[in-house]
Formats: C-alpha cells, structure tokens, sequence
C-alpha cells in the first residue's frame, strides 16, 4: 500500500479552531515540505466556522477535511477515535500528528491501536530522515532527564503529539488556496457509550497553565498562603496563569490544576518565572520546554538557576515588592 | 464490583543521575517503585471496594522483579496479582504492552471496572491505558478526577481538561486513566503487609494469555528509540546577586529589560 501526505488533527471548541490548531499547521507544513507532499487538516465537529476553515488554509494546509455530526460536537473519544482511524485508513496519510492536549493525548491512542501502529507521545521536536521518509520524533522521558529520538520505521502512518505552544502560528496569507471538503462518516461508528452531561468551567482564570503565554509560579519559599496572593499579582500584570511548585499545592496554597511538573502539568509558556522554588527534577520535567524561564531565589546553588535565563539571587520578599511597582509603572 | 488496576514499576526519578558519556540513566543501585501515579488509581480502586464491596486485581507486565509492586499494592488493599513476565515481553512499547496487558484482562471478564495511572513516570506517554481500552473495545475517560456515582451500568465520573472539567456518564464496563486530584493514597497497612508477604503471586507467559507473538515485545513494538540524548541542563543564563537595595532595583530593572526584549511586555 502507499501511504502519502502529512496530516493534522484540527481541534474546535464550540465550532471555532482552537489556537492550538494552528500552531500544528507550522509543524505539519514543515514535514509536508521536507517530504514534498500536500498539508491536510482534518476537523471533527457539529457546525463549525467556515472562516477558521479557511484559516486553516491561509495558515498552511493545502486541504480540509470537514466532518460534521451532532455526535462529534465536543470530543468525545469512541465516536473522534473512530472517525479518525476511518478516515486513515480510506486515505493513508503517511504520518500524522495531533496536538498533545487532552483531546490529543486521548484519541491518539486509541487510533494508533485500531490502525496497529506506534505513535510517539509529546514531542517536542520533528523531522524527515531524507533517505527513508521516516519521522525523526524527539521527546524527553524519565522526568525530562533524557531526550529520546524515536522512529517508526516499519509501521505506516507514522503518529506523534506535539506539545502545545512549541513553536508558532504561521502568520495568515490570503494568497494561499486549497480546498474544504466535507466528508460523510457512517453512522455506526459515531456511536458513544460516554454522554457528556455538565461542564463546569473552571472558575480559577488564571489555573489554565497550559495555554498561557505567560506562567508564575510560586514554591514553598513563599512561607505562608497569604504571601502567594503576589504571585497572582505578578501574573495578573503580565495576563499570565499561576503555576504551583507540589510543595505549593500540598500547603493548599493553590489547587492541584496549578501544580507545574512531573505529577502536575507540563508547561510550555513564553515565559515561565520561578519564584522561591528549588527546581527539582520533578518540577523541571513540567517546565524543560518553557522558551524563556526567569528564576528568583535566595539560595545561589538552587537548582532551578541550572534552567534559568535570567536568575536573581534574592530575598523574594524584597525583589516582588518591587517589580510589583515597576510593572504597575508600565501598565499606566 | 470487580476492577482491574494494571500498574507499572518504575525506576525512583527523584534523585536520578545521569552517565554524561552515554546520556543514559545509571540504573546501578536506583531503586524500584510502584509509577506514583499508580498508587491513585490503586487507592481509587481500594476506596471503590470499600464502599461497593467486590475485588480487585492488579495486574504488571515486567521484570521478575516487578512481583514486588504487585505485593505493595496488595497490602494497600488489593486482592490479588498477576505479572506478566516472559522474554517474548521485553522491549515493548505501548502497542505491544497494552496489547499483551489487554489479553491477560480478558482472562477476568466480566470485570466493571479498569483503572489505570494517569501516565508512567518512566515512558511519560499516557497511552497505555486508552490503548487497552481500544484492544478490548470498551468505553474509556482520561485525566479523572472524581467518580461521583456507580450506577448499575454505568459510572459519573469528572474528567479534567484544560479549561475546566467535565461531567461524563460512562458505560461499564468501563477503562478510566485517573489524576492525582483525585484522592490520597494511603499507606500499607500492617495487615495488608502481612497479606501480601503470603500471597502467590502467579507470572503468565505469552501462552498464558493467547497472545500472538508478533504483536509482542520489540517486535511487535512499531516505535523504536535510536537515539538517547541528555538535554542541555544549563541554559547558561545570566544569573545576578544583587548585594544592596540599588543592585537589588538594578537587578529589577534587568528583569523588566529581559521581558521587553523578549516581547513579553
Ligand atoms: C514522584 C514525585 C512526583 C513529584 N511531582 C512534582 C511535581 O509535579 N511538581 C513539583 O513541583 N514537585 C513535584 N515533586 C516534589 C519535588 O521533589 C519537590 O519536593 C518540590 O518541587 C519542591 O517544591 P518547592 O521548590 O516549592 O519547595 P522547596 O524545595 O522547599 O524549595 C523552596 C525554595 O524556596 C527558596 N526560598 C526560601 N525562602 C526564600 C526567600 N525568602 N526568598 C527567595 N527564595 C526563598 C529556597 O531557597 C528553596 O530553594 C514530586 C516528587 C515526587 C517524589
Ligand atoms: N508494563 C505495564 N504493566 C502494567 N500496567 C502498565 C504498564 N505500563 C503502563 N501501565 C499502565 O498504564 C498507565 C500509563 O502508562 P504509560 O502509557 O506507559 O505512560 C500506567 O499508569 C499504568 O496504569
């Protein structure tokens, strides 16, 4: 059999593509160019924008694949799983990627398994083997103590997550063009024995930690629960997310959708700031793919300095005061 | 209820060192531990017993060794264990692991429920336990973080995602991967220990299960790992100890600089 073109799967939350969405396309068009092969996003949903559709083509798919159903309104993942593995196996993508999200790390899975083949889980880099076509999949393991490089060698497509917010959107360009064609799915296999029956947002703004630019984070060095309050501060100047070290979260100083790290959330924000946290391995495995990470601490030998950007070795309590005051300054 | 928690052992990360020549994990002396993220869905399984009766099964696919996570969890309150051990296992990744691990379930059906970790602290893929769930065509959630009802048929349960959390009802039998909001795993207890110490637990081979060989171990693992490398562990940033209040507001000011120059402000 021959297996041709790279895939993405879209996301959608009530029928707009999610940001995440386009972020993929960059990855995917960079595999689609190395390979000299068509771009193809495919979108599951009840009624989805027609202009984001077409966004998907300004921002680097050649094709879209549309399929609507009430059954696939939100993820839900027998009647996603079967959808995509459907779709595979009529058109034989040769590789195919997905975000690393909790959609993506869900229905990944389960359509690797119906299509018998390996997927690699939360790379943080992609290429093409010239020679071969095979993907080339890195990822940290072991607590983010190693980088492993993965292949598929033998087995078509080729599956992999990419974690979310490793690199950018393409900037839209009107010029392109491609098509947006809705396919029809049978129906026995968008059957769900899972009915989803209540969605509670999560009141806490600042806890989505995993789609935010911006992340602070506190640590045990804060010493009381009153004192996290400035953290919150900080991130609410910068419109960032609140991180937690465990240490944070145990203390009841935040929640657990806080907590940054190996047993919490991996993040990869624009910037990640680290205040009166130590930085160990289990807190680093949730933040070695932030791009820029600042650290303050008073203990010189902290680890968390070994990952930091830009380190100051200080008193937290005389440090936040004051860029509390200069950020303030430049908000007005 | 009857429910099935497959649980890993892994190697104790916290204080891991690393071969620089290599860029591999020096094993010697690392100790071996039930994956902590295990120990919420074995606690899960426990509460659920408590409080509907029933028994649970913990299952582990490894090393000889890997008995001893069976024995741990069972003196937190599971009934009993099955390993699966047999060379034809080894090098598998997650196809062929959850493929082998779906096989050796389907020896206990009818179950209600599996449980399995949010992810393993090793491999870090999450795939195994949607995996299962695909092989044995049941209806599976990820990142639980409460089962608020059992039902005759069917479980409430709250899913955690990105932006909130969802409320889903779910068939069972049923596969959930559970988070660590979820509960407080508990200790062993004295007589649990005592329990476990006498336990038989059984291995099963291939045979054992009917599994095809060829979808097992690294052959019948699609993914191969060719290359291991150590990420840079310093990112040899500019690091400042300010000495006084000045150098302090200096220090401050660098940090403002850094968020301007990076367009985060
Ligand atoms: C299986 C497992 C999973 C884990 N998962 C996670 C995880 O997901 N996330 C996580 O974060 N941890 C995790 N941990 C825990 C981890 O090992 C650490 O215990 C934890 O990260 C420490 O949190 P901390 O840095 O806030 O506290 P500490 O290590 O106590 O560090 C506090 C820091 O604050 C500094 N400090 C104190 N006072 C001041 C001051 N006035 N000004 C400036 N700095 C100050 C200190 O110098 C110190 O470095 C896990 C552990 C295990 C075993
Ligand atoms: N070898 C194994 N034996 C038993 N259960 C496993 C094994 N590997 C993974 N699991 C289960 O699958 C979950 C996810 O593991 P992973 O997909 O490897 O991150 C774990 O938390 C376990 O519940």
């Amino acid at each position: 059999m021959s297996y041709k073109d790279v895939w993405v799967l879209s996301e959608q939350e009530d029928g707009k593509i999610k940001l995440v969405s386009y972020e993929l396309l960059t990855r995917g068009r960079f595999l689609a160019d190395k390979r000299n092969v068509k771009l193809v996003a495919i979108i599951l949903g009840k009624s989805i924008d027609k202009e984001g559709l077409q966004e998907l083509i300004y921002r680097g798919a050649n094709k879209v694949i549309v399929i609507e159903d009430t059954s696939l309104e939100y993820f839900l993942p027998e009647p996603y799983a079967n959808t995509v593995a459907s779709l595979i196996q009529k058109y034989n993508p040769e590789i195919i990627i997905a975000s690393a999200t909790t959609t993506g790390r869900t229905v990944m899975p389960a359509v690797a398994i119906k299509c018998i083949t390996g997927l690699t889980a939360d790379c943080t880099d992609l290429d093409i083997e010239e020679e071969t076509g095979n993907l080339i999949q890195t990822r940290p393991a072991i607590g983010g103590n190693i980088l492993a490089t993965i292949m598929t060698p033998k087995y078509r497509p080729q599956m992999a997550t990419v974690r979310p917010h490793s690199n950018k959107p393409l900037v839209p360009d009107n010029s392109r063009t491609g098509d947006i064609i809705y396919e029809k799915v049978d129906k026995s296999i968008l059957k769900s024995r899972i009915k989803k029956l209540d969605f509670k947002i999560n009141q806490e703004e600042d806890a989505n930690i995993q789609d935010a630019d911006v992340v602070i984070s506190g640590g045990k060095g804060l010493k009381k629960e009153e004192n996290f309050q400035m953290i919150r501060n900080i991130a609410a100047l910068l419109d960032g997310a609140v991180g937690a070290s465990r240490e944070a979260v145990d203390l009841k100083w935040a929640t657990y959708p806080h907590q940054v790290g190996l047993s919490g959330k991996t993040v990869s924000p624009k910037f990640y700031m680290a205040v009166g946290i130590s930085g160990s391995v289990q807190h680093l495995a949730g933040i070695k793919t932030a791009e820029n990470i600042v650290a303050i601490n008073s203990d010189p030998e902290a680890q968390i300095f070994q990952v930091a950007d830009y380190g100051i070795v200080a008193d937290l309590f005389e440090v936040l005061p004051v860029l509390t005051k200069k950020l303030e300054a430049l908000k007005q | 209820m009857k429910i099935i928690v497959p649980i890993k052992q892994v190697p104790e990360t916290s204080n891991v060192s690393m071969d620089p020549e290599t860029g591999t994990m020096i094993r010697d002396g690392v100790e071996s531990i039930i994956n902590p993220l295990d120990l919420y869905a074995i606690e899960e399984a426990v509460n659920l017993k408590e409080e509907h009766g029933g028994e649970i099964l913990v299952i582990s696919m490894g090393p000889a060794k890997a008995e001893m996570a069976i024995r741990e969890a069972i003196s937190m309150g599971c009934d009993d264990g099955i390993l699966l051990s047999n060379k034809e296992f080894a090098g598998s990744d997650t196809l062929a692991t959850s493929y082998a691990l779906s096989q050796a379930i389907k020896k206990f059906n009818p179950y209600d429920l599996i449980i399995c970790g949010e992810r393993a602290t090793d491999g870090d893929t999450g795939q195994v336990g949607p995996g299962i769930a695909a092989w044995l065509d049941i209806p599976f959630t990820t990142y639980v973080s409460n089962i608020k009802e059992v039902n005759e048929n069917s479980m409430i349960v709250q899913r955690m995602v990105e932006t909130g959390y969802e409320i889903l009802e779910i068939e069972t039998p049923c596969l959930l991967t559970v988070i660590k909001e979820i509960n407080y795993p508990r200790l062993p207890s004295m007589r649990g220990k005592l329990l476990a110490k006498k336990k038989e637990i059984k291995t099963w081979g291939p045979d054992d299960i009917g599994a095809k060989k060829d979808y097992l171990g690294l052959e019948g693992s699609p993914t191969r790992v060719v290359k291991i490398s150590k990420p840079k562990v310093s990112r040899g940033g500019e690091i400042l100890m300010p000495k006084n209040e000045s150098e302090l507001d200096k220090a401050v000011d660098g940090l403002i600089e850094y968020l301007q120059k990076k367009e985060i402000i």
